[in-house]
């Protein structure tokens, strides 16, 4: 059995614009100790996801339908306790802004210490030790002087660390990365990913990243789910997403990122692709394909009937109803 | 277009001579200064007409700073700025007008860089209007609705307030404002940082064709390495304040010579999960601008540091690449092995 | 159905695998008219508008609504309960309560306005300058310090004391202790403004200072400026009550809601009413004011603004 199973997720929420539907459909799976990329472009509904996937989705004015099994147990059906449980526990989160996501009065060590006396019961002093410990995992050097200092007495990449540490704790089956290193500087990326890498192997966490960059998709996720207006439109290894992509979207993505050293191959500058026009409003239900109006190779089909899921070669799933012909196009 | 800027034999179009900036550091009751944040200090690099000239570098580095010089939007501590020649780091800024019109800016954030308050055909006209270049209503409604065409936003477009735009075409209002004066030289400040992906690339393909239409200098500054690959000519790596790298655009990215390029280099994630690379880690994090490291200020993350990195500071000079580096390798001969990155 | 582009494409609907329907989880947006969609979205600013506008009518007519000569002395017909003849009753000078009240309510929103415009008007020139000139700003700032550090009833009864009794004066007095905040709150919004890219960018577009500040700063600075502002007004119109309570506000002669009461003070544990309804209309004004406040404080908020 998968570790999370999603299906068919919506999430909307009631504005008083009328309702959005950040999520419309979704389904995918992680297995335990396997890392799912889930990738967009702002707006796609993947941050909405993972709020979902933890339930700290206000409701209302939002609401959450559909199944969300996790070990067995569709967190949606559980009541606040048992949720509470959960969170932290056995599913936790790295959030983009590691100095808005930690508490600025109380110390490092009080803030890991925190989950581990909540969720195992520990003494002070043994969440005090626990604490030294997981600072010491994630690579912070001289671990049992940190555990006493605040958040705004480390750089943005030692607060990562911190909330990696934090989301370590517990020894959870799931840890939720979103954008975990969207805020940092490229060399500090670079440290981060690798401990991140490193921390896989060693702790056997799945881990459910979510981020727009399709460069730490490509050295972190083993599988990606390509989102588009709230609904998946790809899903595949990660080999196969960035050597042999289907869905149109993600064809366009991948043709637009710029890839370092472009310039060793050809001469003078090159255009990257673009994807004309905009994300459709996710206020009215979409008719036929979400993407249909901004597709290169769009017909009167596309914009009628929404195209299911199908599995085009084993574990290559895509959302399109020429999924061969933008192959060949 | 080719990569090698056109060489011209008078002077560049923008010259910056060891530009400095340190802002004081003011605490205590009154506003007593305790130190000064170094962030830049010692800057020099030229753009040549029609060419991008890329700055590139981590946060704190002082690459926005150097922007915000040129342009006089902060006073520059030191050094010196030439615009065709002339020279316009101390000027008074009342004679700064005339420079003005030809030195434009695009800010990194679509939202906060236009007034909300303003119709996108007030915030283009308005440069128009402040150097008197349209005589009468009519012909500042043709300058503004050709500006649009360029930037290809539809000519409705003008009586809308920014914020009924999305952020690609909110960005687009602003190249049509930083064109509007009819400007030689446009510094882009993260320009295109806050964008997504898609919308990224749209904004990148319109900056290098209005580059080879109007044979515009562009001064990217920019932390995103692809992005500059794609649109420079040259690059200038800046580190603590100073530039550690200065070369054309092939030889930083195929042979880069300083130890913090090539980390640099290696640390950006490659789109593709099969590419093997060999990735240089940096260690700790850069150091504070307020008391930079004697000597050699990226001596503390070196992988490759010795004693003379610590007591003395390298000089930008020509490496055997053909490139600037500041950097004490190469000129010890004993130390001159160099582990090959990338 | 254009079948012939189906046929050239290759597909047609029927040979198409659809994606399952999926149902609606929260009901759609009702239909609303303009009218009812602003009351929806700004149910404050309705309530509060609505009151506004209710109490200024009827400053506006009192003549009209069965009104006597405020200030006509009767002493046969002294402190006569309300009844239908005086709705609201008679003071110990046989002055209709009720013709008093209504009457009374001119002062109270002359008061309150004037006192709203003329403090921000001022409060945001002097902002602006101080914004601007670094010296004034050292200089003014330390002013405003001074002049805060004075309770402002207090500074209102000393700036009283100095002059003689006059609706003028009253506004005057109590615009001078209202100045410094908006000044501060706009010198404020001024320094955050300047460092905003679109400022930098008309800097470096060559605009100068002097339309900088008409184009780029007033503007943004207005909307704060009108929720201070609606503030000022309702506490205001509470100075001026106060003020008039002790004396030292309007003159006696003129009915003001504030006179009522202190006249009505000495009777007040036998007639009540006389203290009883120009306090509930100072408070349903104040009430209505301040919500219209609140409500214009989270329409204006560009944080709030931008919504899902």
């Amino acid at each position: 059995m998968a570790l999370l199973e999603v299906e068919n997720l919506q999430t909307h929420f009631a504005t008083l614009d009328g309702v959005v539907r950040a999520v419309e459909g979704l389904s995918f799976k992680i297995d335990a100790g396997e890392t799912v990329a889930i990738v967009g472009e702002s707006g796609c509904g993947k941050s909405v996801t993972s709020m979902s996937i933890l339930r700290l989705i206000q409701e209302p004015p939002g609401k959450i339908a559909g199944k969300i099994n996790f070990r067995g147990r569709n967190l949606l059906d559980l009541p606040d306790v048992e949720m509470r449980k959960i969170r932290g526990k056995d599913i936790s989160m790295i959030f983009q802004e590691p100095m808005t996501s930690l508490n600025p009065v109380l110390t490092v060590g009080r803030q890991i210490g925190e989950t581990v006396r909540l969720h195992e019961g520990l003494t002070a002093q043994e969440a005090e030790k626990r604490g030294i410990e997981m600072l010491g995992l994630v690579g912070i050097p001289a671990p049992e002087r940190r555990v006493k200092e605040y958040p705004h007495q480390l750089s943005g990449g030692m607060r990562q660390r911190v909330m990696i540490a934090m989301a370590l704790a517990c020894n959870p089956k799931l840890l939720i990365a979103d954008e975990p290193t969207t805020a940092l500087d490229v060399t500090i990326q670079a440290q981060i990913l690798d401990l991140m890498r490193d921390l896989k192997t060693r702790v056997g966490a799945a881990i459910m990243l979510i981020t727009h960059d399709l460069g730490v998709v490509a050295e972190m996720a083993e599988r990606v789910v390509v989102m588009y207006a709230g609904r998946k439109v790809e899903e595949a290894t990660a080999v196969q997403i960035f050597g042999n992509p289907q869905h149109p979207y993600t064809r366009g993505l991948l043709g637009a990122v710029p890839k370092l050293g472009s310039s060793l191959q050809g001469h003078g500058r090159t255009k990257l692709t673009e994807i004309q026009g905009q994300v459709p409003s996710l206020r009215q239900r979409i008719v036929g394909c979400a993407f249909a109006s901004r597709c290169p190779i769009v017909t009167d089909v596309c914009r009628q009937v929404a195209p299911a899921v199908e599995a085009k070669t084993p574990g290559h799933y895509v959302a399109c109803h020429y999924a061969e012909r933008a192959v060949a196009a | 277009m080719n990569p090698k800027a056109p060489m011209n034999a008078s002077r560049p179009l923008l010259e910056v001579n060891g530009l400095k900036k340190h802002f004081p550091l003011k605490s205590g009751l009154f506003g007593g200064k305790k130190g000064y944040v170094y962030a830049v200090d010692g800057v020099t690099f030229a753009i040549d007409k029609g060419e991008t000239l890329s700055l590139v570098g981590e946060s704190g580095c002082g690459k926005s700073t150097v922007g915000k010089a040129i342009l006089r939007l902060i006073e520059p501590t030191a050094g010196e700025v030439f615009l065709a020649g002339e020279r316009i780091d101390n000027i008074p800024i009342s004679q700064l007008r005339p420079m003005r019109r030809r030195i434009q800016v695009v800010f990194q954030d679509p939202f906060s860089s236009l007034n909300p308050r303003q119709r996108v055909r007030d915030i283009i006209a308005e440069p128009i209007v402040n150097f008197g270049l349209a005589a009468n209503g009519s012909e500042l409604d043709d300058r503004v609705a050709e500006l649009m065409d360029k930037v290809q936003l539809p000519r409705d477009a003008m009586k809308r307030f920014p914020h009924e735009f999305s952020g690609g075409q909110r960005q687009r209002v602003g190249i049509a404002r930083a064109l509007a004066p009819g400007s030689d030289i446009i510094i882009c400040d993260e320009a295109v940082s806050a964008l997504d992906v898609s919308v990224k690339a749209q904004i990148v393909n319109l900056l290098s064709d209005l580059q080879d239409e109007l044979g515009l200098s562009l001064l990217f500054i920019s932390h995103d390495l692809a992005i500059v690959e794609h649109l420079t000519h040259r690059v200038a790596v800046m580190y603590l304040g100073k530039i550690v790298e200065l070369a054309d655009r092939r030889t930083l990215f195929a042979t880069p010579h300083h130890p913090y390029t090539k980390a640099l280099l290696s640390a950006v994630p490659v789109p593709d999960p099969t590419a093997k690379r060999q990735r240089i880690i940096l260690h700790g994090d850069v150091p504070s601008p307020i008391n930079p490291p004697s000597g050699c200020r990226f001596h503390t993350r070196c992988p490759f540091v010795f004693d003379r990195c610590r007591s003395e500071e390298p000089q930008l000079r020509r490496v055997a690449g053909g490139q600037m580096s500041a950097c004490h390798l190469d000129e010890v001969p004993d130390v001159a092995v160099i582990p090959k990155a990338a | 159905m254009t079948s012939s582009t189906l046929m050239a494409s290759g597909l047609s609907v029927g040979d198409v695998a659809a994606a399952p329907a999926l149902p609606d989880v929260l009901a759609p947006r009702k239909q609303r008219s303009r009218i009812g969609m602003f009351m929806y979205r700004h149910p404050t600013i309705f309530v509060g508008g609505l009151l506004v506008a209710l109490i200024v009518a009827i400053a506006l007519l009192a003549p009209l609504l069965f009104t006597t000569d405020p200030t006509a002395l009767a002493p046969a017909r002294r402190t006569r309960a309300p009844s239908a003849q005086y709705w609201f009753g008679t003071d110990m000078l046989g002055r209709d309560v009720y013709s008093r009240v209504l009457y009374g309510s001119r002062i109270s929103l002359i008061v309150g306005f004037s006192v709203a415009l003329l403090a921000s008007v001022v409060g945001l020139t002097i902002g602006l300058l101080a914004g601007f000139i670094r010296i004034l700003d050292t200089v003014v700032m330390r002013v405003m310090d001074g002049l805060q550090s004075i309770p402002g009833i207090l500074l209102a009864i000393a700036l009283m004391a100095l002059t003689r009794a006059s609706v003028e004066n009253v506004i005057v007095a109590i615009a001078v202790t209202q100045v410094p905040p908006v000044s501060r709150l706009v010198r404020s919004v001024v320094l955050s403004l300047r460092e905003q890219p679109y400022v930098e960018a008309a800097v470096a577009a060559g605009t100068r200072t002097p339309i900088i500040i008409l184009k780029h700063i007033l503007p943004n600075t207005l909307a704060p400026v009108t929720v201070q502002a609606t503030f000022i007004c309702a506490s205001a119109m509470i100075t001026e009550a106060t003020l008039s309570f002790i004396g030292a506000g309007t003159p006696p002669i003129i009915p003001s809601w504030g006179n009522i009461m202190a006249e009505g003070r000495a009777l007040w544990q036998v007639k009540p009413y006389i203290v009883f309804f120009p306090a509930i209309f100072l408070s349903i004004t104040v009430l209505a004011v301040n919500l219209l406040g609140d409500g214009l404080r989270d329409a204006l908020d560009p944080r709030l603004a931008k919504r899902i």
